[in-house]
């Protein structure tokens, strides 16, 4: 009952109502005839959108850990170039990078025979495996960045320490480094996945069917402007509700000091 | 150096990059023009709502409070793209029946200040919270000073707030430039003439799609790289007669 108890104040009460009221006047005076036929579709749409979502944070994320240690620790040889691949990814918006992948690797790769013949090819030929690309390289890029901070912010002792009792190198980094790295950022990482999240639907710019597409194909086949935009916003705020949820309940398991 | 060009095959690019008309070098900075034109002022419109929902945030009353805390939540929740349709048919829709109820037909609106109104209320979610922080970071002594001195509510702002909170905002604002910078992009979807949407049809025009986007992508790095360094400045400045950050760990 704590949860409600800031809930019952009498402003908020009435502000409620109001919006209650709002919902009832959109479910009763707006259309939403269209949603049996269009359901399917929609499912499929939003499979597509949580898949995305998900393989592309995981992708990125295996590759911003190196990035973030080669910019925080590593030579000038491998720093400077992570440190470039993270200024270009973060300088240039993301919709020119997906159309930069796609049209432009797209366009070049049938001029190969050999890619043509290859069995890579009929994957090579759709959309998704540059929607992927572009958004893993995305999160990877704005992730490096967070990654260089959270290796950097490792207290030295922690690793002396580990050195001292004669761990191995790789067993310091799983064991110490890496996870005091993501335990310090857990919280920007929630962030950063949602706004990995708002990034999906402009994978639907170069004709991947995700949520939102399946939303402009609702808005042009029946001339329904507001309700299939409603309707998406309310699904992406669900998805972004989750992904805050499942972070903070993550974040509640480490033990955190007093 | 024309032999030099050949031999990368770059001597074409340098054709379809040339500004007069059979290059398409104009079209790209009549583009980064208004993008940036977008840009500016979205950021400008963000910045004035983020400060009045910054001081409604703290200092407002409970109705108020929750109704920007909707308002950012919503917005930071929802993708720019979703949001950038919704406002762009709601702003048109409301000043169409507008004009029809004053007696005027159908208004063209054009795009750069649809793209303002647009991009400018997703801009203002994110200055509120970036401002609110700023604000709450200035010592309250300071405000309560200028207060007990009897200056009136605005000019405790103007002289006192805005000035001390600058250096904690500048990083924060900074990221939201290039937000705006970034989210002029979108725009092309709803079909603006903007950097992005005239990259695409040069390079489907000429199908010389990684020159255009490598370029477009120069073009956009330039403005960010140069927003980098000024923002520097505004912070060194803002950050005047403070100890610096590096002096007070050791």
């Amino acid at each position: 009952m704590s949860v409600l108890k800031p809930l019952m104040q009498p402003h908020r009460l009435v502000l409620m109502a109001l919006f209650a009221g709002l919902i009832v006047w959109c479910a009763v005076s707006l259309r939403w005839d269209w949603i049996p036929a269009y359901a399917p579709l929609a499912l499929q749409g939003l499979w597509t959108t949580i898949w995305i979502l998900v393989v592309t944070s995981i992708l990125g994320f295996a590759l911003a850990v190196p990035l973030g240690l080669a910019q925080a620790v590593g030579p000038w040889y491998l720093s400077v170039p992570a440190r470039v691949f993270c200024t270009v990814i973060r300088g240039t918006p993301l919709l020119l990078q997906i159309w930069l992948l796609y049209y432009g690797l797209g366009s070049l790769f049938p001029q190969f025979p050999w890619i043509r013949s290859s069995e890579l090819w009929p994957y090579l030929r759709q959309a998704w495996p540059y929607a992927v690309l572009a958004l893993t390289l995305s999160y990877a890029g704005y992730e490096g960045e967070v990654m260089r901070g959270a290796f950097s912010g490792v207290a030295k002792g922690q690793l002396e320490a580990a050195k001292a009792y004669g761990m191995p190198r790789g067993t310091m980094f799983r064991r110490i480094w890496l996870p005091q790295a993501v335990r310090n950022v857990l919280p920007t990482l929630g962030g950063e996945t949602i706004l990995q999240l708002k990034a999906t639907p402009l994978v639907a710019t170069i004709t991947v069917l995700d949520i939102y597409a399946v939303s402009s194909r609702v808005r042009s086949d029946t001339f329904i402007v507001y309700e299939p935009l409603l309707l998406l916003a309310l699904v992406y705020m669900v998805i972004a509700g989750l992904i805050t949820l499942a972070f903070k309940r993550f974040e509640d398991r480490i033990p955190q000091r007093q | 150096m024309t032999g030099l060009l050949d031999l990368f095959g770059l001597a074409e690019s340098a054709q379809l990059l040339s500004l007069s008309p059979p290059g398409w070098g104009g079209n790209l900075l009549r583009g980064l023009a208004n993008s940036l034109q977008i840009a500016f002022g979205a950021f400008g419109m963000g910045l004035i709502i983020g400060l009045f929902g910054a001081y409604g945030k703290l200092y407002g009353g409970p109705i108020l409070r929750d109704l920007l805390a909707i308002y950012t939540t919503v917005i930071r929740a929802v993708p720019e793209l979703v949001l950038i349709l919704i406002l762009y048919y709601v702003g048109t829709d409301l000043i169409n029946r507008l004009a029809a109820g004053l007696g005027y037909g159908r208004v063209e609106i054009s795009g750069v200040v649809a793209g303002i109104w647009v991009l400018g209320i997703v801009q203002g979610a994110y200055a509120t919270e970036v401002l609110r922080g700023a604000i709450k970071a200035v010592p309250p002594g300071q405000i309560e000073a200028a207060r007990s001195y009897g200056m009136p509510a605005f000019m405790t702002m103007r002289r006192v707030t805005i000035p001390a909170m600058m250096s904690f905002a500048t990083p924060g604002l900074a990221n939201l430039w290039l937000i705006a910078t970034k989210d002029t992009a979108l725009l092309a979807i709803v079909g603006f003439a903007e950097l992005t949407l005239e990259t695409r049809q040069a390079a489907s025009s000429t199908r010389a799609y990684f020159t255009f986007f490598l370029a477009a992508g120069a073009l956009y790095l330039m403005v960010t790289l140069c927003s980098g360094v000024i923002f520097n400045w505004i912070e060194r400045w803002a950050r005047r007669g403070q100890p610096s950050l590096r002096e007070t760990r050791q």
